[in-house]
């Protein structure tokens, strides 16, 4: 890791006070480790405040919205997969739902059902990778979640457990864990039988008993008291916790349908990170994920959710993001019980895809991607080639409450060692779960030459 | 240290580092989704640099390096010549560092687009305008396909250098596979336009096996007849179709980058 100090080794005395000195920190973490995708970040300090907080995003573009010019409709899914290895269903469903818009067309029966069971898998397999093995070893004070196995063997065996019950599902009903080859336009390329996703109960239910344990402990781990006002965004379905479909809602009145997206929140470009942030217009930074769709859907959760999320004592309303690993296992936790009875219900069905043929059209999808909403829209030509795309990842969208997070939660440590500081911020920004190859990939400026 | 139990050799255990470049993450994912395999794999080798994984960092040299993504950049040039000098064994993992991946399409722009048949290899202005794959820049000593890998064959070429044997990858088409799967075929059954026949296997040809055709995760295989496919697929796809079936994750890789237009 690059960790550069500052010019001044060390700010505070023995008791932990503030010296008094004239002199700057400055903190940058060249590479952040178990964030996905490549990002920096930078603190400066002078004289003990906090005067700037950046998240930086260097990794490459990859002009995705390029490409999709002059591709035909049905490719979206695949290609915009290849966006995130970690959220590529995200990314498929976001674009299957943008075109069937196009379409006038609603999907619903068992292709509906799958669509929601695949998104467990998704979640399951992204929380569980982010809560175990990127986001504990911060609390529990390792390096990684191999260094944490070597004392804490069952609970990341037990984790990797729940994390592969997670690609299993994704993989029955898509083909492959990473980028599925199943899922099209209107629906799948073949439907599963009953019995391949059944072989999968007993497994779920043993995956519920281990996360109601692995709650319990996390519960019991210790939280920084931090907490900020934040605005939720979050989608809000009448009768479901929000995976595919719903308007998009915020604890501060935002309340518009998907379409409107763009009328509500900007992008901006900032010339240190190669992403750009989104705000909402007249407003500011807002944020997405899990705790927003908890906050906000805390109603749509399954009874036995809520009644362990009163257990520990977290209540219907979160605000602490060092708090969000929490969330996630409750997502989780959701997301097992939810496949369990989408499972129970499936029945294979005589069509497995609806024909649909976008033409003319403008098409709008916003899906609840693991790390939050994530936006497409695309412009259909006569002939159902693209011609103009646009894809909003959550990353891209937190970046603004990162670097807020980030300035504010410096602040309060400020007095500890540079070391302690560096891994305090560190993990304020793993709080968000950061997919940095997803924000990146939407650079607009000099798109090719 | 550890001991080398029969010989009661005593050897270093081996350092792996994973080496990020323009991806989407999911190579280097596919050995956390090892989910059974990921702790004993750690017990026999020591995973040095890992940045996804872990913030701790083990100072090179590296014993094998496994990247993942394209050079698009120029400072990643020089990135991946570092990770040359401080690698014994250099694998690059996925489409986009063996291929250039989807973001190598920039590579075409150039040209008059799909209508222009050239076998010319695309004129490059600066590096920074393509994505090229890792083996372009620097010494490669194995190349792993797919897009994304095959985790399982990924798992293959790490122990198969722990081994010190050459890792069994299979290098013919995806046909063999479904063969092998009692697959009917899908484009001869079907009219179904599928990719399989000039295909490199290695994920166990799962898109026929779901119904539809493949479309080249792992790009060509290692003897493959481009032109007498294409002249297939002229019966069931238009020009513009059939170049678009090779401007995928593999557009980059020969021969699939001369697909352009067909007279």
């Amino acid at each position: 890791m690059n960790n550069e100090k500052g010019k001044d080794e060390m700010n505070s005395d023995k008791d932990g006070k503030k010296k008094e000195s004239t002199k700057a920190r400055d903190f940058k973490v060249g590479y952040l480790a178990r964030v996905e995708g490549e990002g920096a970040m930078y603190v400066k300090i002078v004289d003990g405040t906090v005067k700037d907080a950046r998240l930086k995003i260097y990794e490459p573009p990859r002009f995705f919205e390029a490409f999709l010019r002059g591709r035909r409709f049905s490719e979206a899914p695949d290609i915009t997969a290849r966006i995130c290895g970690i959220c590529p269903i995200a990314y498929q469903m976001s674009s299957i739902h943008a075109m069937e818009y196009a379409a006038g067309i609603r999907v619903g029966g068992m292709i509906r059902l799958l669509r929601r069971l695949v998104y467990c898998g998704e979640w399951i397999e992204s929380h569980a990778l982010h809560v175990f093995l990127l986001h504990l070893p911060d609390f529990l004070g390792y390096a990684s979640a191999i260094d944490m196995a070597k004392e804490h063997k069952d609970l990341v065996k037990n984790g990797l457990a729940v994390k592969k019950l997670g690609n299993d599902i994704i993989s029955i009903i898509g083909g492959r864990e990473v980028h599925p080859i199943n899922i099209r336009v209107g629906g799948f390329y073949k439907a599963p039988r009953e019995y391949e996703l059944q072989q999968l109960l007993e497994r779920l239910d043993h995956a519920k008993d281990t996360m109601v344990d692995i709650i319990g402990f996390l519960a019991r781990l210790e939280y920084p008291d931090f907490e900020r006002d934040y605005e939720f965004v979050a989608l809000k379905h009448e009768d479901e916790y929000p995976f595919n479909e719903g308007r998009i809602v915020s604890n501060k009145g935002l309340d518009i349908g998907v379409e409107e997206f763009e009328e509500y929140i900007v992008e901006e470009q900032v010339e240190y990170s190669n992403a750009l942030h989104s705000r909402i217009k007249g407003r500011g930074s807002y944020l997405v994920g899990p705790i927003a769709r908890y906050n906000l859907n805390y109603d749509k959760l399954h009874a036995s959710v809520k009644s362990i999320s009163r257990e520990i004592g977290l209540g219907c309303y979160c605000s602490n993001p060092f708090k969000s690993i929490l969330v996630r296992a409750l997502e989780i936790l959701y997301a097992i019980e939810e496949a369990s009875i989408l499972i129970k219900k499936y029945r294979m069905p005589d069509d497995h895809y609806i024909d649909v043929h976008p033409s003319n059209a403008v098409g709008y999808g916003c899906t609840e991607a693991p790390r939050g909403i994530l936006y497409h829209r695309y412009v259909i030509d006569g002939n159902g080639m693209i011609k103009e795309a646009k894809i909003v990842p959550p990353t891209s969208q937190n970046q603004k409450a990162i670097e807020e997070d980030l300035y504010h939660f410096a602040q309060w440590y400020v007095n500890l060692s540079d070391e302690e500081l560096v891994w305090k911020c560190e993990q304020a920004i793993r709080n968000y779960d950061p997919c940095i190859s997803c924000a990146t990939h939407f650079l607009k400026a000099k798109i090719e030459r | 240290m550890r001991s080398n139990g029969k010989s009661g050799i005593r050897r270093r255990r081996y350092k792996l580092a994973v080496w990020k470049f323009a991806s989407c993450d999911g190579c280097q994912l596919s050995m956390l989704d090892l989910e059974d395999e990921l702790l004993m794999l750690a017990d026999s080798i020591e995973i040095a640099y890992f940045l996804e994984a872990s913030k701790s960092v083990v100072r090179g040299p590296y014993d094998i390096s496994l990247v993942e993504g394209s050079i698009t950049t120029g400072k990643d040039v020089d990135r991946i010549r570092k990770v040359r000098r401080v690698s014994r064994y250099l694998v690059s993992i996925g489409a986009c560092a063996t291929a250039g991946g989807i973001q190598a399409l920039k590579n075409f722009r150039d040209s008059k687009e799909f209508l222009s048949i050239v076998y010319a290899k695309p004129e490059y202005i600066d590096t920074l305008d393509t994505s090229k794959p890792i083996s372009e820049y620097v010494r490669v000593d194995f190349e792993l396909r797919g897009c994304p890998v095959n985790k399982y064959q990924l798992l293959e070429v790490i122990s198969s250098f722990l081994n010190n044997k050459r890792p069994n990858i299979r290098s013919h088409s995806l046909c063999m596979e479904c063969k092998r799967l009692n697959n009917v075929c899908i484009m001869v059954a079907e009219g179904v336009p599928c990719m399989g026949p000039v295909t490199h296997a290695g994920c166990n040809a799962i898109c026929p096996s779901y119904r539809r055709g493949c479309y080249s995760c792992f790009g060509p295989s290692e003897s493959t007849n481009v032109a007498s496919i294409v002249k297939r697929y002229r019966d069931m796809l238009d020009e513009e179709s059939i170049v678009r079936l090779f401007r995928t994750f593999n557009a980059y890789a020969e021969p699939f980058r001369e697909v352009k237009r067909i007279e």
